[in-house]
């Protein structure tokens, strides 16, 4: 089986496609005006990157992405920003007044980044279909359960952590409800 | 599938998110632009799972950890930034400048030889 | 032997040490000064006793090896060094007693005690040495006593500059001298005596003139010779026993000492002899002729013993070196007994000043005997101690030979002369002081005033020395085998030290015409100073010792201070700019990155990263690039 840029294969041009609408819809979260609009476009973001992890053959995580990220998450978001009180049209005061040092270091980050990776694996293909029995259900508990017992188990405990935290955090103290009172 | 795709698009979303995380002053829209960082860098580790084919499927349940551990970020995050709008009343970080170090300007008089032979005789 | 010699010159540090640390008790200084010091005569005397002639004894103890050179410390007996140290605890004895009731009652006694013993230590530290090292630690330590006991009536304007400039000109002195001793030393592969002389006696060394010469220049500051003479008379601004003991009998002795030490290493070399000579000969009578116009007794004592130094030395430039040392260890014995003397009459009298003296030969009777023994002596009067020791002076430059003839004639003319010059002087101090008219009293038969008894006994005791030390020349050149030869061996044929015909006959004839012009100008004015008269003009410029002090403001005081000066404004001006400037710089750049303290965490976090991003891009790019 020969390789090339000139004759990608169907999975490519998929991926490339989703790849295209996942950093279009990423861009829109940074560059907005409205910041639900911004949520809004996040959730988009998150969904074509599960579609993106099909393509990859992890098909468990990208039912974990749509699930954790495109529906808890983004209404995590959707509820900060009522609380806060967010400005909910498009404002100017939603970036900073100078965003050309965040650009340069932004463009840097991009161009290093990708410098570096196509310099280290312009010459590697890969197979995404022989690595499908990995990304199952099924195999994924069984190394979870098989190897990665102990960090599972902590993750549980920082899950514990943040719960506590948040609650912790986001309570009203008694001394603001006395300033209130 | 060429290897560089994947990890060409993970790290082009990183370098979005970053410039996300520098340019925004809205706390929550920061907070967004951390996901994206999140996402980028968990993209890459399920791209290389795929490639390097792990037997002990390490890129993938390190993602699904970073994804819990992202949540939990995001719970503990927003909780933070309710508390400041609180007690502020706004969740706009250019107006956090508790860090900033007043500047008060030195006088001319106060660099002049005799006054700091008399500081360093005190 | 050498164990008594080691105890000898440690037990008066001991006694400086107890004396310093319970200074409250006056009866305890008093003790805790003078028995450690009597101990040390008694235990000097007895290895003089012990020693007879026998050449060297050396015993040390060997401390370690430093690079090349092997450290042993220990002792050195040799006749030299028996009798120069039985002269220094002998006369030390006698300040210590004299100063009890005449210092006793002053607050600082108990300092002043303690640096007398220590500089008791210190000198015999120096004679008893067996190397070179030890010697130069005992040396410096006398010139810091020196300091402190010069500068001890700090009160006084005139003490601070004396002590300074004392400190100073020995030092300048004992620069090159330690730079001498380095090189005898490295020369001779070893700083122990016996060592340096052996090196010395086989011709080893490589410079002995310029070893020499070095050498000297330690010997003139110590010993006071010109051109570092000036320091003595100031020193008088010191209390009286401090000038008997330390610029009279010892710490001045201790450069002819020296010399008379490594006698070889300046024996070596002719051009080292005559320019000894030379130094010798300019020195006695120029201070000679200053003692004559100075009003001050304790000054006209001083350049007494300047010049009295100078003749040791021109007998050290002759090849005479035991005549040398008999006159050092007489004039220490007189010349401690005239200071003592002058002390007393000091005290009672209440001035220095020798217009304010006079007629006080029945008031003082004791101080007037004894001071008269003291100035026959200095002057040269038979039988009397230092007709002796100046005659085997000038006997020893009337009989040089070889290469020490040059020298000699040059010693002989001068002592000559400087002979007749210590007769005037001693007959103007002895007439202005005991006779004539008393300024303040008309009647010379007055109630005696006499000094309490621990000042007199040692009067009496140096006087009977003074007197009597002539005998030494009845044993022909017992003294001379008694002190040992050059390199310390004993048995070396000794010089005769009995008086020359010649020499003895034309010093008398300058004493006698000396002295007689003096006295015929006294009978003239009985109240009126004989100086005055006999020098006519040329008075004021001997009373400011040939105004050598303004040479030396112009010649060095004054360009050092225009350095001094030069020095500060430029440390003022130029390296206190750079000072100033780089706090005012590290100010303004603090006002400066101060205002990137935004406050603004975003703004943190975008210089951070930016500082990554670049750190990535030039490791990702070294890394390609190799």
């Amino acid at each position: 089986m020969s390789h090339g840029y000139l004759s990608p294969t169907g999975l490519e041009i998929a991926f490339v496609l989703i790849g295209l609408v996942t950093l279009g819809s990423g861009l829109l979260v940074v560059t907005v005006k409205n910041l639900v609009h911004a949520a809004l476009w996040l959730l988009v973001c998150m969904g074509s990157i599960a579609v993106e992890y099909l393509l990859l053959t992890a098909e468990l995580l990208a039912w974990i992405q749509v699930l954790i990220y495109a529906g808890a998450i983004i209404v995590l978001f959707l509820f900060g920003l009522m609380l806060t009180r967010a400005p909910i049209g498009p404002t100017e005061e939603l970036n900073v007044r100078h965003r050309w040092p965040a650009l340069i270091v932004g463009l840097g980050a991009a161009g290093t980044l990708v410098t570096v990776i196509v310099q280290a694996y312009q010459h590697t293909w890969f197979d995404p279909r022989g690595a499908v029995p990995l990304g199952s259900g099924e195999a994924l508990g069984t190394q979870l359960f098989k190897y990665w017992v102990l960090p599972f188990e902590v993750l549980s405990v920082l899950l514990l952590a943040a719960l506590v935290g948040a609650i912790v955090l986001s309570r009203r103290g008694r001394d603001t409800e006395e300033a209130e009172a | 599938m060429h290897a560089v795709y994947p990890l060409v698009l993970g790290a082009l979303l990183f370098a979005i998110g970053l410039y996300g995380v520098l340019a925004r002053r809205n706390a929550i829209a920061v907070l967004m632009a951390i996901e994206l960082l999140l996402n980028a860098v968990t993209l890459n580790l399920v791209s290389f799972s795929a490639i390097l084919r792990d037997r002990y499927g390490m890129g993938q349940i390190f993602t699904l950890f970073i994804i819990t551990i992202a949540a939990a970020e995001t719970g503990l995050g927003l909780a933070i930034v309710l508390l400041v709008y609180r007690q502020r009343a706004t969740a706009d970080l250019g107006e956090q400048r508790a860090l900033a170090e007043p500047v008060e300007p030195v006088t001319a008089d106060e660099l002049s030889p005799r006054n700091v032979e008399a500081e360093v005789a005190r | 032997m050498n164990l008594l010699a080691l105890i000898a010159s440690l037990l008066p540090a001991l006694g400086a040490a107890v004396t310093a640390a319970g200074g409250r008790d006056l009866r305890h200084v008093k003790f805790w000064s003078t028995a450690p010091v009597g101990a040390a005569l008694l235990l000097t005397l007895l290895v003089a006793i012990d020693h007879g002639s026998g050449g060297a004894s050396v015993h040390t103890y060997s401390i370690g090896t430093a690079g090349a050179f092997h450290v042993e410390i220990g002792t050195r007996v040799t006749g030299l060094s028996a009798i120069i140290a039985v002269l220094v605890a002998g006369v030390a004895i006698c300040v210590q007693v004299f100063s009890t009731t005449y210092l006793g009652g002053e607050p600082r006694y108990p300092s002043y005690a303690a640096l007398i013993s220590l500089f008791t230590a210190a000198m015999l530290t120096v004679v008893y040495s067996a190397d070179l090292v030890v010697l130069l630690v005992g040396w410096e330590i006398m010139g810091a006593c020196s300091y402190f006991l010069i500068g001890h009536y700090w009160e006084k304007p005139e003490a601070r500059p004396a002590s300074i400039k004392a400190f100073l000109m020995t030092k300048a002195g004992d620069v090159p001298f330690l730079f001498g001793i380095i090189a005898l030393g490295v020369q001779a592969h070893s700083f122990q005596i016996n060592a340096v002389l052996a090196a010395t006696g086989q011709d080893r060394l490589h410079h002995p003139a310029w070893i020499a010469f070095l050498l000297l220049c330690g010997v003139l500051g110590k010993s006071a010779q010109f051109p570092l003479h000036s320091w003595l008379p100031d020193a008088m601004a010191g209390p009286t026993p401090i000038s008997a003991l330390i610029h009279a009998a010892t710490m001045v002795a201790a450069g002819i000492y020296v010399v008379a030490l490594l006698y070889p290493v300046f024996a070596l070399c002719q051009a080292v002899l005559i320019v000894m000579a030379i130094i010798a000969a300019i020195t006695m009578t120029g201070a000679a002729l200053c003692a004559f116009a100075q009003t001050d007794i304790k000054k006209i004592l001083a350049y007494s013993t300047v010049s009295q130094l100078a003749y040791m030395l021109g007998g050290l430039a002759v090849g005479g070196r035991s005549q040398a040392i008999y006159l050092l260890l007489v004039h220490g014995a007189f010349k401690a007994l005239l200071f003592l003397a002058a002390g007393v009459v000091i005290h009672r009298v209440g001035s220095n000043e020798l217009s304010a003296m006079g007629g006080l030969r029945y008031r003082m009777p004791v101080a007037y005997t004894t001071m008269t023994i003291g100035l026959l002596a200095l002057a040269g009067i038979p039988p009397f101690s230092g007709f002796f020791g100046k005659e085997a002076v000038l006997g020893a430059a009337y009989n040089a030979t070889g290469e020490f003839a040059a020298p000699g004639r040059i010693v002989l003319i001068f002592g000559l002369i400087t002979a007749g010059l210590t007769a005037a002087y001693s007959l103007r101090l002895w007439l202005g002081v005991f006779h004539g008219p008393f300024p303040d009293a008309p009647h010379e038969h007055e109630a005696t005033v006499e000094a309490p008894q621990p000042e007199l006994i040692p009067l009496i005791l140096l006087a009977v020395p003074a007197a009597l030390l002539g005998i030494v020349v009845l044993f022909g050149s017992g003294f001379s085998n008694y002190l040992g030869g050059w390199y310390g061996e004993a048995g070396a044929a000794g010089a005769d030290l009995w008086p020359g015909g010649l020499t003895t006959l034309l010093s008398l004839l300058f004493v006698l015409g000396f002295g007689g012009l003096v006295f015929l100008a006294w009978r003239r004015d009985e109240g009126a100073d004989p100086a005055r008269a006999l020098l006519g003009p040329v008075r004021p410029a001997l009373v400011n010792g040939f105004y050598f002090d303004r040479l030396i403001d112009a010649a060095v005081v004054r360009p050092t201070r225009a350095a001094a000066r030069l020095v500060g404004f430029l440390d003022a001006n130029v390296i206190d700019a750079y000072v100033r400037g780089s706090g005012t710089g590290a100010r303004g750049l603090g006002t400066v990155l101060r205002r990137l303290q935004t406050g603004s965490v975003q703004f943190y976090l975008t210089c951070l990263f930016l500082g990554v991003v670049i750190m990535a891009a030039v490791y990702a790019y070294v890394g390609t690039v190799s």
